[in-house]
C-alpha cells in the first residue's frame, strides 16, 4: 500500500522521506492505515529499507524502533549499512533508550477506595496538623522564655523591622476599614432603635461593639491576611531555598532568628492596631450619629464616658496578644512546612490565612463566652 | 533560512554576536564581545566565576536584553522581531539552564511533553509517549517520568533538564553547565550522548561549563571568556597553548593534565563505543 512515508514492493517495505517530529502524526497514523506493523510481525522473510529517508531525528527514530523493534534496531548495521553512520548511531541509542518498559501507569483504585481513603488522609492531615501547631507553639514557647533573660539573642533589628512592616505600614487600612464598619453598625443601629425612640443608644451600641469585640477582630483577622500570608511567603521560599537547613547546619536556631522577631512584632503591633481600630471604629460611629442623628459630638463623648466603663476596652484589648500570638505562629509553622516547590509555598500560604482567621474566630467566640460568664 | 541541508554545505554561522556590550549598574560584564557559532559545532564556551558566561547565554537567548551590539541567531536578530516571530525562532531552540528550571507543578512527562503538545501539536498521549523515551534517552528510569521535580536529586534534575531541552530536536542547544552536579559515570554518558545526537541530528551547542573533561570528550571549539570578551577561541589545543595566566592555569593546572591523559588515552577507541 504506497503512502507518502512507506512504500511496499514484494517483499520489502521502504520507508520514505522526512521522518521528523512535524510529521510525526501523519506516518504514524499511515503507519496504522497501512497495517505494516503487524504484516511485519507475522512474516518474518519481509525486509525493511531505510534508504529513502532523507530526514531522520528522534521523533521519527523512535517510530522506526517501534516499527521494526528494538533487537533488529539495534543491528541497524548488519541490514541498513547504506544509513548514514550518524542515523546508525542515533537508531541504536534511540533503541537502547525503548529497550526497557518504559509505560507505568499509576496504581488505579475503585472510586469507592480512593473516596474513603481521601477522607482518610484529610482526617489525619487534620489531626497532625493540630498535633503540629500545639507542638511548634511549645517550642516557640520554650525558646521564648530560654531567651527571656539572655537580652544579647534578642533580635531588636529584625524584630523592629517587623514591627514597621506589619504594624505601622497596615495602620492605615485598618483604619479605613473600622471606620467604615463603625460607621455602618452606627447606621444599623440608629435605623433599629428609632422604632423604639431610643436613637441614643446607638452610642452605646457602637462604643460597646467596638471596644469589645471589633476592634480586635477586625485588626486581626485584617493582620491575618496580610502578615500571616508574608510570614509563610518569606519563611517558605528560605525552606525552598535550603536557607533554613543551612542555618541549621551552621548552629544557629530558626525559631530564635526568624519564628521569635515575627511572633514578638506581632504581639506589639496587633493590641496598638487593635487600639487605632477601636478609635477609628468610635469616631466613624461619631460622624453618622452627629450627621444624621442630630447628636452632638460633645454629647457623644459625654454619653461614651458616662456609660461605658474602662472594663470594654481591657476586655478587648486582653484578646490582642493572643490572637497576635496565634497568627504568627500559624504563619510561620506553615512557612516551615512548604516543601520544594512554588506550587507548594502557595498552597501553604492559602491555608496560614485560612487558619488564622479561624482560629482568631474560634477563639473570639471562646472568649466572649468566657467574659460573659464572668459578667465582665 | 535552509536548515534541511546538510552541515558541510552550509557554512553560515548560526549564532553571530558583535560588539555586545552587558553591564549591571556600572559593573560591566562584557565590552565589545564578538563570538561565532559555526553550524553543527559543539562550542565550550569556559571563563572563571563571574566572567559573564551564563549572562552571554541569556543575551544569546534574548532573556537579556544586551546594552549594546547585535545579537543574530539563524541568520535574523532576535530584538528586531515582533513577539509572534520571536516564538517561531525561540522554538528552535533547546535551553538547559543552571539549575534545572522544571516546572515545580508538572511531573516530568509532562514537563517534556509540554512543548510537544503547545508547539509541536501533538496528541497528550503521543507526547507523553515521546517524552517517556527522551527520558529514557538521558538515561532516567521509567518511574521517574511520573515523579515531580521537588523529589529528585540534582543530578536527575540536570538529566530531565536536559530532556526537556531536547524535546523538540532543536537547532540550537544551549547548555548551562550541564555536568555540574552529576557523577563522573553519569557525566561521562551525558558527553557521549551530546556527541551521538550532535552527529545524528546536526544541531550546533552553546555549552557553559567548567568541566575539563567534557571539553576534551565533546567539545568541537572551545572559547575563553576573560578581561570582558572573548580571549581566544577555537580548538583546544590551540586554546590551551594560549599565553594568558589563567588560561594556562586552567588547562595546564592538575585537573586539566589529568583530563588531558583521560582524552589521549581514550581517543584511539573515541567512536568504536560498543
Amino acid at each position: 500500500m504506497p503512502s507518502e512515508w512507506i512504500a511496499r514492493h514484494d517483499q520489502t517495505v521502504s520507508l520514505i522521506g522526512e521522518w521528523t517530529l512535524a510529521n510525526y502524526c501523519h506516518i504514524k497514523a499511515s503507519l496504522i492505515h497501512s497495517k505494516t506493523q503487524t504484516e511485519l510481525g507475522k512474516a518474518t522473510d519481509i525486509t525493511v529499507s531505510l534508504e529513502a529517508i532523507t530526514r531522520l531525528d528522534t521523533a521519527g527514530a523512535i517510530l522506526i524502533v517501534e516499527l521494526i523493534g528494538v533487537e533488529k534496531a539495534q543491528a541497524v548495521a548488519e541490514w541498513a549499512a547504506e544509513l548514514p553512520k550518524e542515523q546508525q548511531a542515533l537508531l541504536i541509542r534511540i533503541a537502547e533508550a525503548m529497550e526497557a518498559p518504559l509505560d507505568v501507569d499509576p496504581p488505579s483504585y475503585s472510586r469507592i477506595s480512593q473516596a474513603l481513603a481521601s477522607v482518610g488522609q484529610k482526617m489525619v492531615g487534620l489531626w497532625s496538623q493540630q498535633r503540629q501547631l500545639l507542638a511548634f507553639i511549645g517550642l516557640v514557647m520554650a525558646t521564648i522564655f530560654h531567651l527571656a533573660l539572655r537580652p544579647r539573642h534578642w533580635r531588636l533589628t529584625a524584630t523592629v523591622a517587623h514591627i514597621q512592616q506589619s504594624g505601622l505600614n497596615a495602620v492605615p487600612i485598618v483604619a479605613l476599614l473600622t471606620f467604615m464598619v463603625g460607621a455602618v453598625v452606627a447606621f444599623l443601629g440608629a435605623t433599629v432603635l428609632q422604632d423604639f425612640g431610643a436613637t441614643i443608644y446607638t452610642i452605646d451600641l457602637v462604643a460597646f461593639s467596638f471596644l469589645r469585640e471589633f476592634g480586635v477582630l477586625l485588626a486581626a483577622i485584617l493582620l491575618a491576611g496580610r502578615t500571616a500570608s508574608a510570614f509563610t511567603a518569606q519563611i517558605g521560599a528560605m525552606k525552598s531555598n535550603e536557607e533554613i537547613d543551612a542555618l541549621q547546619a551552621q548552629g544557629l536556631d530558626p525559631i530564635e532568628l526568624l519564628v521569635l522577631p515575627r511572633v514578638m512584632a506581632m504581639l506589639i503591633s496587633l493590641p496598638m492596631l487593635a487600639f487605632v481600630g477601636m478609635l477609628s471604629g468610635l469616631a466613624g460611629g461619631a460622624m453618622v450619629t452627629s450627621l444624621s442623628l442630630d447628636i452632638s459630638l460633645t454629647q457623644f463623648m459625654a454619653t461614651l464616658q458616662k456609660d461605658v466603663s474602662v472594663t470594654h476596652f481591657l476586655v478587648g484589648l486582653s484578646k490582642a496578644p493572643v490572637f497576635a500570638f496565634v497568627i504568627a505562629v500559624i504563619g510561620c509553622l506553615e512557612g516551615f512546612k512548604v516543601s520544594g516547590s512554588a506550587q507548594s509555598v502557595g498552597e501553604h500560604t492559602t491555608s496560614s490565612v485560612v487558619q488564622s482567621i479561624f482560629m482568631v474566630i474560634l477563639i473570639d467566640a471562646l472568649a466572649a463566652l468566657f467574659f460573659m460568664e464572668m459578667g465582665w | 533560512m535552509d536548515l534541511d541541508k546538510p552541515i558541510e554545505q552550509n557554512s553560515q554561522p548560526v549564532i553571530k554576536v558583535r560588539g555586545l556590550v552587558n553591564s549591571f549598574g556600572s559593573v560591566v560584564v562584557h565590552d565589545n564581545l564578538d563570538l561565532t557559532l559555526e553550524r553543527g559545532e559543539i562550542l565550550g564556551v569556559v571563563g572563571g566565576s563571574g566572567t559573564g558566561k551564563s549572562v552571554l547565554l541569556r543575551s544569546i537567548v534574548g532573556l537579556k536584553r544586551p546594552n549594546d551590539g547585535t545579537v543574530e541567531v539563524l541568520g535574523t536578530t532576535l530584538n528586531e522581531l515582533n513577539d509572534q516571530e520571536r516564538s517561531q525562532i525561540e522554538r528552535r531552540f533547546g535551553v538547559l539552564f543552571q539549575r534545572g528550571a522544571l516546572f515545580s507543578s508538572m511531573n516530568l512527562q509532562e514537563n517534556i511533553a509540554l512543548t510537544l503538545i503547545e508547539h509541536a501539536k501533538l496528541p497528550r498521549e503521543d507526547a507523553e509517549h515521546l517524552a517517556r523515551v527522551k527520558l529514557s534517552l538521558v538515561g532516567l528510569p521509567p518511574e521517574a517520568a511520573l515523579q515531580f521535580p521537588e523529589s529528585l536529586s540534582g543530578g536527575m534534575v540536570k538529566r530531565a533538564a536536559l530532556a526537556r531541552a531536547l524535546a523538540l530536536d532543536p537547532d540550537i542547544l544551549f547548555l548551562d553547565e550541564p555536568t555540574a552536579g552529576l557523577d563522573p559515570i553519569g557525566a561521562a554518558a551525558f558527553d557521549q550522548l551530546l556527541v551521538t545526537l550532535r552527529d545524528a541530528l546536526g544541531f550546533s551547542v552553546f555549552l557553559v561549563t567548567h568541566d575539563l573533561d567534557t571539553l576534551y570528550a565533546a567539545c568541537d571549539r572551545v572559547a575563553v571568556l576573560s578581561q570582558k570578551r572573548v580571549l581566544v577561541i577555537g580548538t583546544i589545543d590551540k586554546v590551551a597553548d594560549t599565553d594568558d595566566e589563567w588560561v594556562q592555569e586552567y588547562f595546564h593546572g592538575p585537573r586539566g593534565r589529568a583530563a588531558q591523559r583521560a582524552h589521549t588515552a581514550s581517543s584511539t577507541n573515541a567512536y568504536t563505543q560498543e
